[in-house]
């Protein structure tokens, strides 16, 4: 032991008189580690402790304070209660002894067994002994620390010692200035309040305290180390302010005069805080407030300045509502809720009702934000409002107004409809439903297409009012919007009786079912009038009849219950359409298969729904595209329309979304019957069975015929979007099938879907032996294919590499570096055709809507363009340079195509290494890149680098040269270009300014009239460069 | 039909485009393709309208800035809407007087002004 407290006695000895900082680390090393304990390390103190000089006693402090920082954790209670003792003691001393005291009794606050009543003497010294304002800022973050630390561990005994407590804290940070201490003093401010602390008589100091600081006004210096935000000091003080009502009395005075501030940033913290507050009131604390209140929230929404303020003050009026509707319950409190709703009304209805509607918008907003907040509110503002409006809108004559008038209703009904969703009263608008109803139907018969329009969605708010409406009212509201749908012209018009219709579907299936659908069935179905001598114009408007009929059947088809009956009739017009028995053009056939496709996408993903796509649609459909190849192989005659391939096209998306959405094992029940289909000719699921036996769907067909081949694209519609966890059957099979297909067939659909099918399929197969070795045997087959001049087969093989290619790109597969380096050497391929291979980056780096994309759970990792982009931009700067003169272009095409699919702030940062190449690419011959070069340059214009700069010479040169492209996008693309470039630096830019004014001039008189539009915008911008009042 | 060009020129004394004053309507723009012509009148808002040159002359040099060379632009107050009509219509139709003008480093900064607060 003796030898221990000379260990003690030199450490202290070197911290204090050799000020050896690092000493107090060994010492509470020394603590730790058992070698003397921290009574007798004070023993060791001693000397220093009393020593004349205050400096060598602040020192000695210093050390134990260090050391209690490190190990406060291992003290008993007796040594805490001495320390504690010590130190109070201390706290008496001399002022430079203060800073290391303090930093001591913080960290025995840390300590968790604090003897009993020693927090309440520790505070009483520090608010006894010191006055906090005149510490030190990190002294004084120490003070507060030690209230938070105690409030935590001692609750109990601080409440004990009641409204002391509060009093000492106020007259602490009373005056305090640093926005660090200051989030430290309102988190003590906000647990005082939170956690029930007795205020007593110090209520108003407290608050006085805290709200001096209200608005908070704080900018953070700029590079902030502490990082402390005006939001974060925002939120800290409005958690204190707002968090008691008894300082209601205080702060809604406070608000009311904050409102008044020229500051926008004042009002808007004073609404927020306002929302804030009123959630813990009751109506007798703001009761006598509520005149002045009003008046400065009905000021901040009639003269509103910005967007923020009225929202804001709009929440404020709801939540002001919402707390005088709480209380409605008690005694003699209605009176405040109809009181304030009596302010609002006087000061707003009227408005409502003046000849030329000027603030209806203003009141009409806040009414609507009154109404919402509770349904007392909303019946009490409805009953007094409603009346009046609809009269008004019977009266008035112009259509503008009406429309006004009705968008008004509109906002009350959907404002109610927030405060409704809980409670199943009946509705507020019981009372006017035959009216609303009357003006409803009137405005939808009214030749008006704005007008018609707000009445649908009118009606949307109506009847998604539980109750509200009767089915009579519905029915006739079907009426209404079917024959809107069948003469009403104008798109927007049909887009939003669409849009109702499908609300109302989805809340009154049975009632669509029985009124719609007939109708619209019976629409489709009939033949354009007089055929013979049917006008253009005519034939034209019974197409978009049916075009709308479409749309409204998909828009419907929301509920499975209404998908059974409207799925049936769109397949019945294909069916008729492929037998003829009703004439459809190819484009209705298209829309047909699209209205399909919608249903799969948004109908709700139920047993029922599923077997309603996987067992009828999808089998009928392969079923019709299979009978109109066959009969398109023999027949002579008008073909179906089914034979074409865009509705081969139309049809997958259907396939493709209903298996990848609609319930995982009936779609791979799916997917294993379309396998079986196409390879071993098993038709028995399809519902016509005239078909012949041993269909040999992916062997190569007699006479090279591909009406039969490209059917495979239906086959990749079902195969490639099945969920990871499904199984395919026969994958090999099929695997080596499609390959052989795509690289020996010769019709472009065919081995293209093919080759995707293959692909898609290969993207998910799991990792492993055998997806190696089917990859390297697909790759060496295509690159023999590839390097043999004689082969006929080229572009087959290429299709299929670049899609495998993607395959393995999106899912990182490490084989995909030997393809990449294939495709680059393809580059200088000459019997591809021009740009073949370049062309290929692009299908690459995009994505893909039919395969490959995460809606057909296909394996994309993020960011893989990016990746792809910096493993090979080496290699393709690489190429370029060594590619003989009339290859070039190639490189430039595919770095084009490659950085224009790349995210924008990639984009920004490559840049700088591109430049040259790019410039080089704008005055190569090829069009098509000067297109996907100027895409690349121009967002990068906005924000230009420093070697754009240093380039700009160049830039400009080639810019003017591009105006007299003979393709008129690319002129209008330089010339935005050059636009962008006038807000480049002025002193840099500015030597240009003659020179592209002059070349300006003759795109001004372009031909086109987008290109002239471009150049006048590009040339005011010139002209206002470095001109007095321009830029 | 050139109206677009001007529509969007901002009057002097008010934060309205022309259009939205009525100082310019469709129906006053002459447009000749043909024989490179070029002819608007604008309505000042009021008979003593004092901006009247000034609306004017931003009309021209707008037209200058935005029309090929090619084309004479001819520019005149709709007849009998404004005071002093004629001195007006003669100061705008005098190519020295126009170039003078826009010399004046003042008189520049106003009209680039009416001309860059709003892009079309």
């Amino acid at each position: 032991m003796a030898a221990d407290s000379t260990l003690a006695l030199s450490l202290v000895e070197e911290f204090v008189s050799g000020l050896q900082d690092s000493k107090a680390k060994d010492a509470a090393k020394g603590v730790k580690d058992g070698k003397f304990t921290v009574l007798q390390l004070v023993e060791a103190l001693g000397s220093s402790l009393t020593s004349s000089q205050p400096p060598t006693r602040a020192r000695g402090v210093l050390l134990l304070s260090e050391v209690l920082q490190e190990c406060y954790r291992e003290l008993t209670e007796r040594e805490v209660e001495v320390l504690i003792a010590f130190y109070e003691n201390r706290l008496k001393d001399h002022y430079v002894v203060t800073p290391p005291v303090l930093k001591g009794l913080k960290e025995l606050t840390k300590c968790t067994n604090l003897p009993p009543g020693s927090a309440v003497s520790m505070l009483r010294s520090v608010f006894q002994d010191i006055h906090v304002q005149s510490l030190m800022l990190s002294e004084r973050a120490c003070v507060y620390s030690m209230l938070i630390n105690i409030m935590e561990t001692r609750e109990a005994e601080l409440k004990g010692l009641g409204a002391d407590f509060v009093f000492g804290f106020v007259q602490s940070m009373d005056g305090e200035r640093d926005p660090r201490n200051l989030l430290l003093a309102f988190q003590i401010a906000k647990n005082l309040i939170h956690r029930g602390y007795e205020l007593g008589k110090f209520t108003e100091e407290l608050f006085e305290v805290t709200s001096c600081y209200f608005p908070i006004d704080f900018s953070p210096p700029p590079n902030d180390p502490h990082g402390i935000t005006r939001e974060e000091l925002v939120q800290a003080l409005r958690a204190v302010l707002t968090g008691t009502p008894n300082f209601a009395e205080f702060l809604l005075p406070l608000l009311i005069e904050k409102l008044d501030s020229d500051v926008q940033s004042a009002k808007l913290d004073s609404l927020q805080t306002l929302a804030a507050c009123v959630s813990q009131y009751e109506h007798k604390h703001v009761a006598e407030f509520l005149q002045g209140l009003w008046t400065a929230v009905r000021r901040e929404v009639f003269q509103t300045s910005s967007e923020r303020i009225e929202s804001a003050g709009l929440a404020a009026l709801t939540a002001l509502t919402s707390c005088l509707s709480r209380s409605v319950l008690s005694s003699d409190s209605e009176d405040s809720l109809s009181t304030f709703l009596d302010f609002i009304l006087t000061d707003c209805k009227h408005h409502l009702c003046e000849p030329d509607l000027k603030l209806v918008w203003p009141s009409a907003k806040l009414l609507q934000a009154a109404c919402s907040a509770s349904t007392s509110a909303s019946h009490i503002i409805t009953a007094a409002v409603m009346p009046s409006l609809l009269e008004q809108y019977n009266n008035r004559a112009q259509c503008s107004h009406r429309r006004t008038l009705l968008e008004v209703v509109q906002r009350f009904i959907h404002s109610v409809k927030n405060c409704q969703s809980s409670d199943n009263d009946e509705s507020v608008f019981l009372a006017f439903r035959e009216s609303l109803c009357g003006v409803v139907f009137s405005a939808l018969s009214e030749n008006n297409s704005s007008l018609q329009i707000t009445a649908t969605s009118v009606l949307t708010s109506l009847a998604q009012q539980a109750g509200l409406l009767l089915e009579s009212d519905i029915e006739l509201a079907l009426d209404h919007l079917t024959r809107l749908l069948l003469i009403e012209e104008d798109d927007r018009v049909s887009l939003a009786v669409v849009e109702c219709a499908g609300a109302l579907a989805q809340l009154h299936p049975a009632l669509v079912i029985s009124k719609l659908i007939p109708r619209l069935k019976n629409e489709m179905y009939t033949e354009p009038m007089n055929q013979d001598q049917g006008e253009a114009s005519e034939l034209h408007s019974h197409h978009a009849v049916r075009q709308r009929c479409l749309s409204a059947l998909a828009a419907v088809s929301i509920q499975p219950s209404v998908v059974q009956e409207s799925t049936p009739v769109l397949l019945e017009v294909l069916r008729s359409a492929h037998t003829g028995d009703v004439s459809f053009s190819v484009d209705e056939v298209v829309l047909t298969c699209r209205s399909l496709q919608r249903i799969a996408e948004q109908v709700q993903d139920t047993e029922e729904a599923g077997r309603c796509f996987h067992n009828i649609i999808i089998p009928h459909l392969l079923s019709l595209a299979l009978q109109a190849a066959l009969q398109g192989e023999g027949s002579s005659g008008t073909p179906s329309p089914l034979v074409e391939e865009v509705v081969l096209s139309a049809m997958v998306p259907v396939i493709s979304t209903s298996c990848s959405r609609l319930q995982p094992t009936l779609a791979g029940q799916t997917a294993s019957r379309a396998v079986s289909l196409f390879l071993d000719g098993d038709v028995s699921f399809l519902p016509d069975n005239s078909f012949p036996s041993h269909m040999q769907l992916l062997k190569k067909q007699e006479g090279d015929s591909w009406s039969l081949s490209r059917l495979v694209c239906l086959l990749m519609g079902s195969v490639c979007s099945l969920p990871r966890s499904v199984e395919v059957p026969q994958i090999d099979k099929l695997l080596s099938a499609l390959e052989e297909m795509s690289c020996t067939c010769s019709h472009p659909l065919s081995y293209t879907s093919a080759a995707k099918c293959f692909a898609g399929l290969v993207n998910k197969k799991p990792q492993g032996d055998s997806l190696d070795s089917l990859i390297q045997r697909t790759v060496k087959r295509v690159c023999s294919e590839l390097d043999s001049p004689s082969s006929s087969v080229h572009t087959q093989a290429f299709t299929l590499m670049i899609w495998v290619s993607k395959a393995l790109l999106l899912r990182y597969h490490p084989l995909f570096t030997t393809l990449t380096d294939k495709l680059f050497s393809l580059l200088d391929d000459a019997r591809l055709g021009p740009m073949a291979a370049a062309d290929g980056f692009s299908l690459l780096m995009s994505d893909s809507t039919d395969v490959l994309n995460r809606a057909c759970h296909a394996d994309v990792r993020i960011m893989y363009r990016q990746r792809f982009f910096s493993e090979n931009k080496a290699k393709l700067v690489q190429g370029f340079n060594a590619a003989p003169q009339e290859k070039k272009p190639n490189y430039l095409k595919a770095l084009s195509n490659i950085v224009n699919k790349l995210p924008k702030q990639v984009q920004v940062t490559e840049l700088p290494a591109l430049l040259s190449l790019l410039l080089e690419a704008l005055s190569c011959p090829d069009q098509d890149i000067h297109l996907t070069t100027l895409s690349c340059l121009e967002p990068v214009l906005v924000n230009p680098p420093q070697v754009l700069i240093q380039q700009l010479e160049a830039l400009v040169n080639r810019l003017l040269a591009l105006l007299c492209s003979p393709a008129m996008s690319v002129r209008i693309a330089s010339l935005s270009c050059i636009s962008a470039l006038s807000y480049f630096p002025v002193h840099e830019v500015l030597p240009f300014r003659a020179r592209v004014l002059r070349a300006l001039a003759k795109p001004l008189d372009d031909k086109k009239r987008l290109v002239r539009r471009e150049a006048v915008q590009a040339r005011a911008q010139w002209f206002l460069l470095g001109s007095p009042g321009g830029r | 039909l050139k109206l677009h060009l001007i529509r969007s020129i901002n009057d002097p004394e008010h934060p309205l485009s022309l259009e939205e004053l009525n100082v310019v309507e469709q129906v006053r723009v002459k447009v000749n393709d043909a024989e490179s012509t070029v002819g608007i009148e604008f309505t000042p808002t009021i008979p003593h309208c004092s901006m009247a040159t000034l609306i004017g002359l931003s009309i021209k040099v707008k037209l200058l800035r935005s029309l090929p060379d090619r084309f004479k632009i001819d520019v005149c107050i709709t007849p009998g809407t404004h005071a002093s009509e004629e001195a007006v219509n003669k100061q705008l139709a005098d190519k020295e007087r126009v170039a003078a003008a826009l010399e004046n480093a003042s008189l520049l900064e106003v009209v680039n002004q009416c001309l860059s607060t709003r892009s079309i």
